[in-house]
């Protein structure tokens, strides 16, 4: 892993067209502005490894259950 | 061509109703086409838009997710979406709107009342290309595992 230092302000620049500028430092907290095209995508980490998990887990679902989910909606706007 | 699948056995498929998802889905990156399923049946561009649906991959039979109609029950779910995400998906217009697909991924376990839905990620597919994408919505209000039946009992 490549690692920098940057100061307040300072940037780096990833391939022709991406920019990651230091916008302030509060304690153990950076705020960091992107400048990319709109066809690069980006996202805190956090997030995508909740949906690889969330992926994952929704593979469970059966037939069966949604069978039942069916069932249940119906007799619930029945009621 | 024939498909083996978990849920509904050997099923046929109209290659023409393939889906390409070029990234894959996050968790499956191998797995990058898809088609639509309505029960076992397969669910094309001129059927009726229904509640759930299964996106069956066609790399593996054993990996298929349930796909819920947000909007038909929470008709205010408006996720915020990046201009990136159409790159691929081709552009969203009025005039095109008919040919898009908006669906989040179901966790249905069997405790159907602990169903959760994610919101933070719509599945978008784009019908007239026959492209998708799993994106994910600026929304901070949203959550990746949100709880439908809780809502209902409030």
């Amino acid at each position: 892993m490549l690692a920098l230092t940057r100061r307040k302000s300072e940037s780096i620049i990833i391939g022709d067209n991406v920019e990651i500028v230091v916008l302030g430092i509060q304690g153990e907290q950076v705020k960091l502005g992107i400048i990319a095209p709109k066809d690069i995508s980006v996202h805190r980490k956090e997030v995508y490894l909740q949906i690889q998990e969330e992926n994952k887990k929704a593979l469970l679902s059966g037939t069966n259950a949604l069978n039942e989910l069916g069932a249940l909606m119906k007799k619930s706007s029945s009621e | 061509m024939k498909l083996e699948t978990t849920h509904f056995g050997e099923i046929d498929i109209d290659e023409t109703k393939i889906i390409d998802f070029d990234d894959g889905l996050p968790g499956f990156p191998s797995d990058k086409r898809f088609v639509l399923l309505d029960g076992g049946r397969e669910f094309g561009e001129d059927d009726e838009p229904v509640p759930f649906l299964w996106l069956q991959s066609v790399t593996n039979g054993n990996i298929a997710f349930i796909l819920l109609d947000v909007f038909a029950v929470m008709p205010d779910y408006k996720p915020v979406l990046n201009p990136s995400d159409f790159t691929e998906l081709g552009a969203y217009s009025d005039e095109c709107k008919e040919d898009f697909l908006i669906y989040n991924i179901v966790v249905l376990p069997e405790d159907v009342k602990k169903m959760s839905v994610n919101l933070v990620a719509p599945v978008i597919i784009n019908q007239n290309i026959k492209k998708g994408k799993q994106v994910v919505a600026n929304n901070s209000e949203y959550n990746v595992r949100h709880y439908l039946f809780e809502q209902i009992d409030d």
